[in-house]
C-alpha cells in the first residue's frame, strides 16, 4: 500500500433523498437498489441506509477482497442489528471463523456424519408426506418451511429434541423471520407489528422449549446413545451446582444454530421445485436420472451422497436466480483502498449475491434457468468463486453448503420418485417477498401433487396411467 | 504434479481426508494439513477427487514436469 494515496470517495447511487436515505427502497425493491448501484457507480459504490454509508462492492475482483478480509479488517458482528432480538442478546449472528469451524465439528456438519443425516432427512420427508392423500396441493412455503425445522433440529440438535417438536415449533420460527424488517436499522424495538409478533414468537419458543427441558429433567435418556444436544447442555452446571444453561439461552442457541439453514434450504427447495415445473425438459433429465439411481432399490442415506449432475446443477441454478440472503454486510474496521477508492472506517461494506450472480459477463444470458451452466466444460460456478456466490465465498462461505445440497439431494430423491406436481397458480406469480431481510417466497405459493402410480425403473417420462 | 491448499478459504470439512487419506490430514485440526505435496502419479485419480469434492475448492494441482 502506497502512503500519500489521495482519497478518493466511491460514487454515490441516486436517491435517498429522504431521511433515513435508500432504507425505503431497501424494504420496498431491493435487488433493484443492489442492480442501481452496479449500474450507475460501476464496482463500488455507495447507498445510504438510514445513518450508515453502504459501499456495496460487485464483480469479481471487489467481492474476492470482501470475502478475503479478515475479521480486524471488515467485522461481521456488527453488521445485521435485526438479528439480535431474534437470537436474544448475548447471542452472536455468527462467530469468529476460529469459533465457527470448532462448531464445525461438534455440531457433526463434517463429512463423516453426513450419511447419517441423509437418512434422518429423507425418514422426516416420508412422514410428512405419509399424511398426503394420493392427489392434494400444498403451500410451499408452509411445506418446505415446517419441513425444514424437522430436518434441521434432528440433524443439528438431535433426534430426542426434534420428536418433541411440531407445527407450533414451525410456525413461531415463521414469525421470527418475518421479524427481520430492515427497520432495525434504525431501531431494532420499532414498535411496529413485525417486531411484535418476532418478540412474542421468542417467548413462545422459549416456553416450547422449557416444557421440553422440564420433561426431559423428569426422563432422562435412558442411554448416552439417546443423549442429544439438549441432554448435554442440560447437565452442564455452574460451581454451585445450578444449571448453566437455562431455557432462555438454550432457546437462543438453537434458534440461531437453525437460522442460517432453515430459511436459506426451504426456500432453495421450493425454488427449485417451480423451476423444474416451469422447465419440462429438465424436470424429465432429473427424473430419469433419480430412476436410474434408484432403479436397484438403493437407500437415500447412500445416494444422496453421490453425484447427481442434473439435481445438483438445478438446485444450483435455483440458488443463483433466487438467492436466499440478496445482501452480505460487514463493518469497515479501519480505512482501506478498494479498486482505487477509499472505504472510510465505520462504513458498513457489502456485496450482493443477487446482483454478482447476474454478471452477465460471468453468466451468460443471466436471466434464464440453464441448469447445463454446471457441466462441464462451463462449470460457471468454479470458474467464477467470487461472483457464483449464492453461498457468500472465502473466509465466510457457509459452512452449511455441503450439507444443504445433501439434504436437497434427498429431499427431492423422495419427493420425486413417488410423486409428481405441478403449478397450480400462473408461472410469473411465484416470487419472493423482500419486505424483510429474510427473503421468503410471497404467499399464496401453490402446487399440486399426485402419487406416482408404479415406480418406473429408468423410465424416460411418465409412469404408465 | 504438486497439491497446494488456499489456508483462507480451507473450513475444514474433511472431504479431502475422506478422498486421499495418505495426502492430506484434518485430524481434529481446524485446517487441512497436506502430508505430501508431491504425491506419485499412482494417487492421481484420489488425489483429484478431494479438489474436486472440496466443498470450498480450497485445493489445487499444479502440473509441473
Amino acid at each position: 500500500m502506497s502512503i500519500a494515496v489521495e482519497r478518493r470517495e466511491p460514487p454515490r447511487v441516486s436517491g435517498g433523498e429522504e431521511e433515513n436515505g435508500h432504507l425505503g427502497e431497501l424494504r420496498v425493491d431491493p435487488i433493484k437498489l443492489l442492480e442501481r448501484v452496479r449500474s450507475e457507480c460501476g464496482d463500488v459504490g455507495v447507498f445510504r441506509l438510514a445513518d450508515r454509508d453502504v459501499v456495496l462492492l460487485s464483480g469479481a475482483e471487489a467481492n474476492e477482497f470482501f470475502f478475503r478480509a479478515p475479521e480486524e479488517v471488515l467485522d461481521q458482528a456488527e453488521a445485521y442489528p435485526f438479528m439480535t432480538p431474534v437470537f436474544g442478546e448475548g447471542v452472536v449472528f455468527d462467530a469468529p471463523p476460529e469459533r465457527r469451524r470448532e462448531m464445525l465439528h461438534n455440531q457433526a456438519l463434517r463429512d463423516k456424519f453426513m450419511r447419517g443425516h441423509a437418512a434422518t432427512i429423507a425418514d422426516e420427508v416420508e412422514a410428512m408426506v405419509a399424511g398426503w392423500d394420493d392427489e392434494g396441493q400444498i403451500d410451499l412455503l408452509d411445506w418446505f418451511a415446517e419441513l425444514t425445522i424437522y430436518t434441521s433440529s434432528a440433524c443439528l440438535i438431535g433426534k430426542r429434541f426434534r420428536n418433541e417438536l411440531d407445527k407450533r415449533f414451525a410456525e413461531l420460527y415463521h414469525d421470527l423471520e418475518q421479524g427481520t424488517d430492515a427497520i432495525a436499522y434504525v431501531d431494532p424495538y420499532a414498535p411496529i407489528e413485525s417486531f411484535r409478533r418476532r418478540d412474542a414468537a421468542r417467548r413462545g419458543l422459549v416456553e416450547l422449549v422449557e416444557g421440553i427441558m422440564k420433561k426431559r429433567a423428569a426422563t432422562p435418556p435412558s442411554d448416552d446413545e439417546d443423549r442429544d444436544l439438549l441432554d448435554v447442555l442440560m447437565s452442564v452446571s455452574n460451581e454451585d451446582g445450578s444449571p448453566r444453561f437455562l431455557a432462555d439461552e438454550v432457546t437462543g442457541m438453537f434458534i440461531s444454530m437453525m437460522f442460517a439453514g432453515h430459511h436459506t434450504t426451504s426456500g432453495t427447495a421450493a425454488w427449485t421445485l417451480i423451476e423444474l415445473l416451469r422447465h419440462p425438459a429438465e424436470l424429465r433429465a432429473v427424473d430419469d436420472e433419480l430412476a436410474e439411481l434408484y432403479a436397484g432399490g438403493a437407500e437415500v442415506s447412500y445416494q444422496a451422497l453421490r453425484e447427481m449432475p442434473h439435481l445438483e446443477s438445478a438446485v444450483k441454478e435455483a440458488l443463483r436466480l433466487h438467492p436466499p440472503l440478496i445482501l452480505l454486510l460487514r463493518v469497515a474496521k479501519e480505512d482501506i483502498e478498494v479498486d482505487g477508492f477509499t472505504i472510510t472506517a465505520g462504513q458498513m461494506v457489502g456485496t450482493s449475491p443477487a446482483v454478482s450472480n447476474r454478471i452477465a459477463e460471468d453468466f451468460p444470458d443471466p436471466d434464464s434457468f440453464q441448469p447445463e451452466r454446471y457441466i462441464q466444460p462451463r462449470e460457471e460456478d468454479r470458474s467464477n468463486p467470487w461472483t457464483w456466490i449464492p453461498f457468500g465465498a472465502g473466509r465466510h462461505r457457509c459452512v452449511g453448503a455441503a450439507f444443504s445440497m445433501m439434504q436437497l439431494k434427498a429431499i427431492f430423491s423422495v419427493l420425486l420418485l413417488d410423486w409428481e406436481f405441478e403449478l397450480a397458480q400462473p408461472s410469473e406469480t411465484y416470487r419472493n417477498d423482500h419486505s424483510k431481510m429474510v427473503v421468503q417466497l410471497q404467499q399464496p405459493c401453490v402446487v399440486r401433487y399426485r402419487r406416482k402410480s408404479a415406480r418406473t425403473p429408468a423410465a424416460s417420462g411418465r409412469p404408465a396411467p | 504434479m504438486r497439491v497446494s491448499v488456499d489456508l483462507d478459504l480451507c473450513q475444514g470439512h474433511g472431504v479431502c481426508e475422506s478422498e486421499a487419506p495418505s495426502v492430506f490430514e484434518l485430524g481434529k485440526q481446524a485446517k487441512v494439513t497436506i502430508l505430501e505435496d508431491r504425491p506419485d502419479e499412482g494417487r492421481r485419480t484420489e488425489v483429484e477427487a478431494a479438489v474436486r469434492f472440496c466443498p470450498t475448492s480450497a485445493l489445487h494441482i499444479t502440473e509441473e514436469e
